[in-house]
Parts: structure tokens; C-alpha cells; sequence
């Protein structure tokens, strides 16, 4: 049983590619492998920032010998159906056998199929892997027309057993396999051989190479968490900059440097995001002081001065971009002290989209819409809406021109600044939340308004302009909007009606853009050739008035129609966003279904405590049979009315109930009916199936003693009415045709 | 940092490397006689960086951004700078080696800096070209730029291009331990006339940002801009042949046209005249030009057509 190693050396593989890259490496080459007909104990794989490596124990030597049976034309077939056969089986026709089958004689073929050593195959997969490796960007380099993400150096590949290693037969576009790599670039720059991965790893390691992320980001961890604890510090977490360091260095090098004093009054944002943003550090806080006055640098080698010549330059770096940091800091206060004035201003002449206006108009939006969620979430109307003019005007200030990724957080400092209301700081950092799944959803009123008004401005603009996700193509990330709108309202409970709100906003963002004038939108086409700009002005006013579906009509007096459209795909959309949403958290599918084929389900969290409280009964085993008894009812009487045409839905009597079966569910319908109705009517979801679920005894007990379509058709017409209660008791809570199971 | 081999001026790390990449084989060329934006703009990188002959150049370009102009106050920033530029077809195997040696050439040493190289895709929305590399980072300051050419001017680049970019600037300021660039040592400081980076440049900036923020004419550079298109778009369509029947095609007079254009799109932006919405739309006509240079380049003889 041969290992087999494998190492493909390169320059510097971006750090954000090198696990996937691994993970590729040993499943194309297993996959190829077992495809081939080779079987193996374990695989491993490994990257740094010049090698990707697979280690592969237990191979089998050779792929088995294999026969397989192919039956062929009958023996009195004409003689060309005999040759096609001879052709593509590659036998001769007295390697043949005849025998008996169902319709007389027919040929049977026995091909062979020899087994093949381990390095021919192997060659042969690795070849085709790295041919076509998944790299989400490839290159081409020299005269040559391999790719690969940056030139490929070498490749090293050898087959290893008791006897010893054999270099497996490859030759990839002039780079011929060996059993030869090289150690750390600076330190350790000489080729070497090696025998086996045992052999490898540690070869590497005395060549100043960590061949194991993980590894190198554990002894980056505690290395830069034994210098802060020297100092009294601890290291800021940052498990995203620890995985992207741990992929720059093949043998790390924690450094730890001080911050100037001079720039220890930035705010703990700004210093955090600078040092990782440009200079990929770690940021020490003081926990005395809560301050970050420190940090760590990574580097990938060993200096005589130990690292002395490295920190100062880094510490240098650092000054120079605290410096214009400090310089943005303090000119940005001043503005903020002075009102913001001029980049509320600015912002009129920044584009947010080119058909949805400019941030300032979009602010203008959301500031009307802020002030309506307000009462919803119990935020008073005034600050909601200051807040929406305040939340992004930290756009226009020096500093998130150069760390866009601090946008909000800036925001709040200023507005703290400008004197305004904590609520109101606190909206304009909380507003873009939630960003992703895992994100904190803001709860705070004044930044739920504006949060939720920021996320259905965007929806509601893109789906004006038509500009919706499609498959795996959403610029505007507008799923992940929408996921937005989902948690906060379902995480602080705000109970509106987008069906209400949303044709609303559509009026109130259609109307300021006809107001703006398509001069204005139409304006960057000014200094194009005439027929280009006449064009695009054509298109743009098209997609500006949408055409009317039913009438092709163009024009401001039909976009009620439009609104109305709008409002209905976006809320489906959202639909379909809160069923992954809730998918997740393990309510089914057929259940979400059900309870959004309800009235009502624009408001989403009543559609979630619905589909909760149904999730909950229909894990029960009364809630299952419950559901069999309703669906059975729902079949009977959906058949019935099909064949006499008429609906039941009327006047079931119980003078009419001839057995007790059918006068205990009357009896039991009389009960669970105001019960269900009160409980939906205050929404006590839980009372409501609980009400339902006592149904399922009668209705059980009714099937098994009532035959429905009986020849008496008083007794049958008063039981599909009957049906049709239970068929409505189900309907005041979901559609349980939906149902599964 | 106070090594033997430690040069005392920014026109000696110049020279070094002027020397270091003429010693391996590379034509040591003159910056290019126009105004643009950063050393690839040169034709012997752009132009040359198409078709199937080999090609090996090294040069100092000056290079202008209207935008970064600080009034010679700022300690990194300047309107007007340098750049020194290493272009090589096809790529040698050796190129990351080849360009440490040149760290080394100029004082640094490798083995007691922390030289690194961080992934950095390079793009050039005027010029329709791309490739891949890296920014080079010395002590976690970014000293060049390392880039594998992909495409230029919309074609593919066979055989690819290897281009080196150092920011001489910067990179000298780190070398001689200079904090403020205007203080950097021009000449020998033991000279008998010792020139300041200041000495030279710092009224240069100032009036070249008092211009391009607030004077320059923007009538006129929209007037030339329009003049530099068109200009270009008729050198492109002229015939080949000229009245003696002789091929010559016009793709370097073309390419200034270009070049033209585009730095007055620079000043322009800097003049704050352009909108976010027109930017797309002139950077697009520049890429136009530039496309339009690339085909025609293409079919000459020093892209080795027949």
C-alpha cells in the first residue's frame, strides 16, 4: 500500500484562496483517484503561501482487473449490426458467445478490462486537476499557456512504500513532477529531497516552513497574546484577520509595537480598522484604560536584530497613516460641530442609483418613511425622522471617504458631536443592521424605524427600476435586505402591513423622482454623441414610467396599477426569503406554505407565531392525525362538490346527526368554532390550535362510524355540510391542503 | 538601516536601479515625453506589452495626479512624481528574484526586512487591461507593484508581460529614513550644492495645485478633450497607405491622442467638473481610444505582425 504526496510549489497564493484551493486539491485528486478504481485510507490536505500539498496514505498499487458484459445483436442479425458491435466492444467475432435468451440466439461479449498501476493513474489525475483547478481567478504567465493563480514553479510527486519513494511521471506543460522542493524564501531558499510526507513536514519545518494553517495561526495567537500579556494588554479578537495573517506567512513572526500617544484619542474604531485595513496588525487594548494602544504585526522571518529594523518600519507606516487619519478626525469634528450642513449639501450630488436619484433624495425618502414605521415600533415620529437625516451624512466626511467600512459607526460620533439625542446617534450607527444572518438586529425604537425604512427604501426602489436578484446575481444585495426586514420585524415584533406601506413608499419615491425631472437623471448623457444620448434618454424614461401591463399605456396616471403589481411581487419575495429564514429554524416548508396561503400574510410576524404555533402542533401526534382528519374531510367534500356541483357551506343541523359520532363533533364544532375565532382574533396562536387540535378526537370517531355518501340524500347533504364546518375551522387558521403527510 | 551599501540620495537609488536592471539585459529607456498618470502609460509598456515580440524595458517616468496635489505640504502626497518601471516579454521564471535583487541594489536587505507579497489585481478601466500580482510590501509599507499582464487593450497578452512599478518616492523616503518627501536629499548632501527634494519641487507644487484646483480652464480642457478624441479617432481611420503607397499605420501618434485625453480627464476630475454619473462615460471613451490604439498596434511590425 504506497502513500502518495503531492506538492505544487507557486509564488505567493492570495491568502482569501487557500483554503478553498486545498480542500479542491484533494477532492479532484481523490474523486479522479477512486474513480480510477483505486481505493485509499486517508487523505490530507495543506496550504501555505507558495505550496498547496496532499497527502494521500494507503493508496491502493494498482486499479483491479474488471470484466465486463455487454449483450450484443441477435446471431441472425444482419451482418453490419454484428460489425457495429465487433467495433465498439474492439473484439474479434470468435471471442463471442452465443447464447439462448428470450427471443433465440443472441452474441454476448466479455470485455477486460486490465488493471493499471497507481502512478500511471495517478499522473493522469493530477494532470487533469491541475488543468482544471477551480480558481476563482487564473493567470497565465511567461510564453506558456497553462493556468494557474500565479506561475506554478514545481511539482513534486512521489509515490512511497517499504522499498522507497518513486517520482510518479508527469510532466504538466513543462514543469516535470520530482521529489524536490524548497524551504522558506529568505531562510531556507535551497532545494531538497524528500522521501515521504513524514519526511516532508519535517524537512520543511527545519527549512522554516509551518506546512499547517491551523498550526501557524495557533502560534500566531498565542505568540501576540504572550507579548500583550506582558505589557498588561490583550489582543482584539479577530478571527477573520487571524485566518487571512495565518495565509501570508510560512514561518510567523509576531511583532508588538505601541501606539504614539498622540494618537490614542481616535476613537477605538478608526485605529482598529486603519492598522487592519492597511497594515493587517492586531490591536492590543489596555484593559485599564479600555483604550487600543498597541498592536502586533506579523512577520514571516527571522532577523539577526530580531525584528528590530522591521517594527520601526512598521511603526512608521503606522504613524504616517494615524497621521491622516488624526487629520480626517479633526476635520470632520469641526464640520459635525458646525451642523453638517455642507455634507447634507454634498450628498445632493452624490448618486445613490442612477434612476433612484441621489442620497440626498433617497435620504428624503427614508425619512418620510422613518416617521411613519415610528408609532409601529413605538419610536417618537420626530426623532425617527432626524435621525434619517442624520444617519448618512457621515458619507461625505473625510474619514469613511477612506475606511467606508466605518460608514454609521462615524456617523454616531458626529451626530454626538452635533449635540444630537444618544437615540438619535445610536440610529445613525445601527440603521444599516442587520448586515448579514449572524448580525445583531438593532432593538433600540428610534433605530428599528430607521433601520427598516432604510432597508424597504432599497427594496422598494430596485423593484420599481426592475432591477430584482436573479439566480446567483444580486448587486444590490437586496436578498440580504430583505433577510433585514425579516429580523427586525420579527425580532422586535413590529406589527405592520407591508401591503399598506409599500404601494405607500412606491407613490411617495415615484412621485419625487417626477418631480426631480428626468432633465436631471438624464443629465450624465449630455456629452455623448447625440444618437447615444437620444438612446439612453429613451430608456431611461421608459424604465422611469413603467408601461402599464394591461393597456402598454406610459404615464403618471397609471401607476397605481404599477404600485399595486410592485407591492405583490415584493411581498412574495419576502415570502420566499422568510421561508429559508424560517427553514432555518426548523419550521417546515409545507407548514410556512400553508400559513401564507392565509389572509394576513403581509404582516410578517404574524405569518412567523402562526407557522410557530402550527410547527409546534403538527409535532405532535395529534396535530398529524388532526391534519389527516382535515385533509380527509377537504377530499370528500372537494369530490362531492366537483361531481354535484354546488359548494357546501351551509346549514348542517344536527336534528339530522344519526349517530353519536356525528352529534359529539356537531357538539365538539360548536366549541372549538368560537374558539378558534376569539383566539385568531387575539392572536393567541397556541389557544387557537389547541382549540383545533380537540377536533381531532370527533372528527377520528366520524370517519370511523359515518359513511358520508350515503344513499340518503338529506343524511348526505347535511354531512358535506357538516364537512365543511370542520373544512372552515381549518381555514380560520391555514391552509392544511398544503400540508404534507 | 545603517548599512555599508546604504545609498545617501534620492538620484542614487535611481541610478541603482538604472544600473541594476541595464545589468539584466534591460533597455534603459527616457521617460515619455507627455504628461500621464503612472509609468504604464509609456507606449514601450502599453503598446508594448502586445504582440508575440520579446521585449525588455526599464525607464523613470514622471507621473502627474491632479488629485493628490497638496501644496507640496502633505508628507506623502504630490500632484507630480516618479515612477520607475520594469517591463519584461515574455515573463522570466526568475522575475520575484530578480526583483529582489533590486531591493537589495538599493540597501534592502531582505534577510533583515520583512518583504512580503500581499495579492493586489490590477486594473486599468482607461486602458481595457488587467492583470494579476501583487502589491510588495517591505515592513508592511507597499513599495511596488508586481503585475502579470492579462489583457491590454481588450487583447490577450501572448506572451504575458511580467511589470514592475516602484513608487520612487516613497520607496527613497523609506530607504533614507526621510519623514517629510521634501526633505529627502535630491543629490549628495555633501555636495557643494545640496538640493532638498523640497529645493526642486516644493513651489512646483504648489502652483501646479493652485492650477489644477482652481485655475485651469475647464472650457478649454473639455474643448481639448473633445479635440484629443477626435484626433485620435482620425488617426485610426486613416488609411494605411500613405500618397507614396507605403503601409504605415499611425498607431503611436494615435496612442499620444490617447494619452492626451485622458490626462485631461485627470484634470478635469480634479477640477471637480465631473460627476460621479460622467465618469463611467469619459473613462469609457478613453477606453475606447485605447482600444481602438491596441488593434492598430496590433498590426504593425513591432507587435511582430508580418
Amino acid at each position: 500500500m504506497p502513500d502518495l504526496l503531492i506538492e505544487l510549489f507557486s509564488e505567493e497564493i492570495p491568502a482569501r484562496m487557500q483554503t478553498r484551493a486545498r480542500e479542491d486539491l484533494k477532492r479532484l485528486v481523490t474523486d479522479g483517484l477512486v474513480e480510477a478504481g483505486l481505493t485509499y485510507a486517508s487523505a490530507g490536505a495543506f496550504s501555505t503561501p507558495r505550496r498547496l500539498v496532499l497527502t494521500i496514505e494507503g493508496l491502493t498499487a494498482h486499479s483491479p482487473t474488471t470484466r465486463e458484459e455487454r449483450k450484443g445483436p441477435r446471431t441472425d442479425a444482419p451482418e453490419k449490426a454484428l460489425e457495429g458491435f465487433l467495433r465498439s466492444t474492439g473484439l474479434t467475432r470468435d471471442q463471442l458467445e452465443a447464447r439462448d435468451d428470450k427471443k433465440g440466439q443472441v452474441w454476448f461479449a466479455t470485455i477486460t478490462h486490465e488493471g493499471r498501476p497507481a502512478a500511471d493513474i495517478v499522473a493522469e489525475v493530477l494532470d487533469a486537476a491541475i488543468r482544471n483547478f477551480p480558481w476563482p481567478k487564473s493567470m497565465r504567465w511567461g510564453a506558456g499557456s497553462l493556468r494557474w493563480v500565479r506561475p506554478l514553479h514545481s511539482i513534486l510527486c512521489i509515490l512511497s512504500d517499504e522499498s522507497g519513494a518513486s517520482v510518479v511521471d508527469l510532466d504538466v506543460d513543462g514543469i516535470k513532477a520530482g521529489d524536490t522542493t524548497r524551504g522558506h524564501r529568505f531562510m531556507a531558499p535551497d532545494a531538497f529531497t524528500v522521501t515521504g510526507f513524514e519526511d516532508y513536514a519535517a524537512k520543511l519545518r527545519r527549512a522554516f516552513v509551518m506546512l499547517d494553517t491551523d498550526e501557524r495561526a495557533s502560534e500566531i495567537r498565542q505568540q501576540a497574546d504572550n507579548l500583550a500579556f506582558a505589557r498588561g494588554w490583550e489582543i482584539v479578537a479577530d478571527e477573520g484577520l487571524l485566518a487571512e495573517v495565518a495565509g501570508l506567512v510560512e514561518w510567523p513572526v509576531p511583532l508588538m509595537g505601541v501606539i504614539e500617544d498622540r494618537f490614542l484619542d481616535l476613537p477605538p474604531e478608526v485605529l482598529q480598522t486603519s492598522m487592519k485595513e492597511h497594515q493587517k496588525f492586531f490591536s492590543a487594548r489596555n484593559p485599564k484604560t479600555g483604550r487600543i494602544e498597541g498592536f502586533v504585526t506579523v512577520a514571516n522571518i527571522v532577523t539577526p536584530d530580531d525584528g528590530a529594523t522591521i517594527l520601526a518600519g512598521n511603526q512608521r507606516v503606522l504613524a504616517a497613516r494615524l497621521s491622516d487619519a488624526a487629520f480626517f478626525w479633526e476635520n470632520d469634528l469641526r464640520e459635525a460641530k458646525s451642523g453638517m450642513e455642507t455634507w447634507a449639501e454634498g450628498l445632493k450630488s452624490v448618486t445613490f442609483q442612477s434612476k433612484l436619484g441621489s442620497q440626498a433624495d433617497r435620504i428624503a425618502r427614508i425619512a418620510a418613511l422613518s416617521r411613519e414605521i415610528a408609532p409601529l415600533v413605538g419610536a417618537d415620529p420626530d426623532q425617527a425622522e432626524l435621525a434619517a437625516r442624520l444617519a448618512k451624512l457621515d458619507l461625505r466626511s473625510a474619514m469613511v471617504g477612506e475606511f467606508p467600512e466605518l460608514q454609521g459607526t462615524m456617523g454616531r460620533y458626529y451626530a454626538l458631536q452635533a449635540g444630537h439625542d444618544a437615540a438619535v446617534a445610536d440610529a445613525a450607527r445601527d440603521h444599516y443592521s442587520p448586515l448579514g444572518p449572524s448580525d445583531a438586529v438593532p432593538t433600540a425604537p428610534v433605530s428599528v424605524a430607521v433601520a427598516l425604512a432604510d432597508k424597504l427604501d432599497t427594496l422598494t426602489g430596485f423593484w420599481a427600476i426592475d432591477e430584482k436578484p436573479t439566480g446567483s446575481k444580486d448587486p444590490f444585495a437586496l436578498r440580504r435586505a430583505a433577510l433585514g426586514v425579516i429580523r427586525l420585524a420579527t425580532s422586535t415584533t413590529v406589527r405592520m402591513s407591508l401591503a399598506t406601506i409599500t404601494p405607500k413608499h412606491f407613490s411617495r419615491l415615484f412621485s419625487q423622482l417626477q418631480e426631480l425631472g428626468f432633465a436631471q437623471i438624464v443629465k450624465g448623457t449630455e456629452d455623448l454623441p447625440e444618437d447615444i444620448a437620444a438612446e439612453a434618454k429613451t430608456r431611461l424614461e421608459a424604465r422611469m414610467v413603467p408601461e402599464d401591463p394591461d393597456t402598454g399605456a406610459q404615464g403618471l396616471g397609471k401607476h397605481e396599477a404599477r404600485a399595486a403589481q410592485i407591492t405583490s411581487d415584493l411581498i412574495s419575495f419576502l415570502h420566499d426569503r422568510l421561508k429559508v429564514y424560517l427553514r432555518d429554524q426548523g419550521i417546515r416548508h409545507d407548514i410556512i406554505d400553508a400559513v401564507l396561503a392565509q389572509d394576513g400574510n403581509d404582516d410578517l410576524v404574524q405569518v412567523v407565531n402562526r407557522a410557530t404555533a402550527l410547527n409546534d402542533m403538527m409535532a405532535t401526534e395529534n396535530g398529524q392525525n388532526l391534519t389527516q382528519g382535515l385533509k380527509r374531510a377537504g377530499n370528500i367534500l372537494a369530490q362531492a362538490e366537483e361531481k354535484d356541483g354546488v359548494e357546501y357551506s351551509f346549514g348542517a343541523d344536527p336534528k339530522f346527526a344519526d349517530t353519536d359520532a356525528e352529534r359529539s363533533l356537531f357538539a365538539a364544532l360548536d366549541t372549538a368554532d368560537p374558539a378558534i375565532r376569539k383566539a385568531m382574533a387575539s392572536e393567541d396562536f397556541p389557544a387557537a390550535m389547541q382549540a383545533i387540535a380537540g377536533l381531532r378526537a370527533p372528527i377520528d370517531a366520524f370517519f370511523e362510524a359515518v359513511q358520508v355518501n350515503t344513499d340518503n340524500q338529506i343524511l348526505r347533504r347535511n354531512r358535506l355540510n357538516l364537512l365543511s364546518r370542520i373544512r372552515d375551522a381549518g381555514r380560520q387558521i391555514a391552509d392544511f391542503t398544503r400540508i404534507e403527510g | 538601516m545603517t548599512s555599508p551599501n546604504r545609498p545617501r540620495s534620492f538620484q542614487e537609488i535611481i541610478l541603482r536601479l538604472q544600473n541594476y536592471w541595464a545589468g539584466q539585459g534591460c533597455a534603459v529607456l527616457q521617460p515619455y515625453d507627455m504628461e500621464v498618470g503612472a509609468g504604464t502609460f509609456h507606449p514601450a509598456t502599453t503598446l508594448r506589452a502586445l504582440g508575440s515580440r520579446s521585449w525588455a524595458a526599464a525607464y523613470v517616468q514622471p507621473s502627474r495626479r491632479p488629485t493628490d496635489g497638496r501644496y507640496g505640504e502633505n508628507p506623502n502626497r504630490l500632484q507630480h512624481y516618479y515612477q520607475y518601471q520594469v517591463i519584461i516579454k515574455p515573463s522570466p521564471p526568475n522575475l520575484q528574484e530578480l526583483y529582489l535583487g533590486s531591493l537589495r541594489a538599493i540597501g534592502l536587505d531582505p534577510m533583515v526586512h520583512d518583504v512580503r507579497f500581499v495579492e493586489d489585481d490590477w486594473e486599468s478601466p482607461t486602458l481595457g487591461a488587467w492583470g494579476l500580482g501583487w502589491e510588495v510590501w517591505c515592513d508592511g509599507m507597499e513599495v511596488s507593484q508586481f503585475t502579470y499582464f492579462q489583457q491590454v487593450g481588450g487583447h490577450d497578452c501572448k506572451p504575458v508581460s511580467g511589470e514592475l512599478t516602484y513608487g520612487l518616492e516613497r520607496l527613497a523616503m523609506y530607504v533614507l529614513g526621510v519623514e517629510h518627501v521634501m526633505d529627502m536629499p535630491f543629490n549628495d548632501p555633501d555636495s557643494p550644492t545640496p538640493l532638498s527634494y523640497g529645493d526642486i519641487f516644493r513651489q512646483t507644487e504648489q502652483e501646479y495645485s493652485r492650477w489644477n484646483f482652481d485655475q485651469a480652464d475647464t472650457e478649454m480642457l473639455f474643448q481639448h478633450f473633445k479635440d484629443a478624441e477626435a484626433e485620435c479617432a482620425r488617426i485610426l481611420a486613416a488609411a494605411e497607405t500613405d500618397g507614396a503607397g507605403r503601409r504605415i499605420p499611425m498607431a503611436h501618434p494615435a496612442y499620444d491622442q490617447a494619452i492626451k485625453a485622458s490626462h485631461l480627464f485627470n484634470l478635469l476630475d480634479a477640477r471637480g467638473v465631473i460627476s460621479v454619473t460622467e465618469r463611467q462615460a469619459y473613462i469609457g471613451r478613453v477606453r475606447a481610444l485605447s482600444k481602438g490604439c491596441a488593434d492598430l498596434f496590433l498590426t504593425t511590425e513591432a507587435a511582430g505582425a508580418a
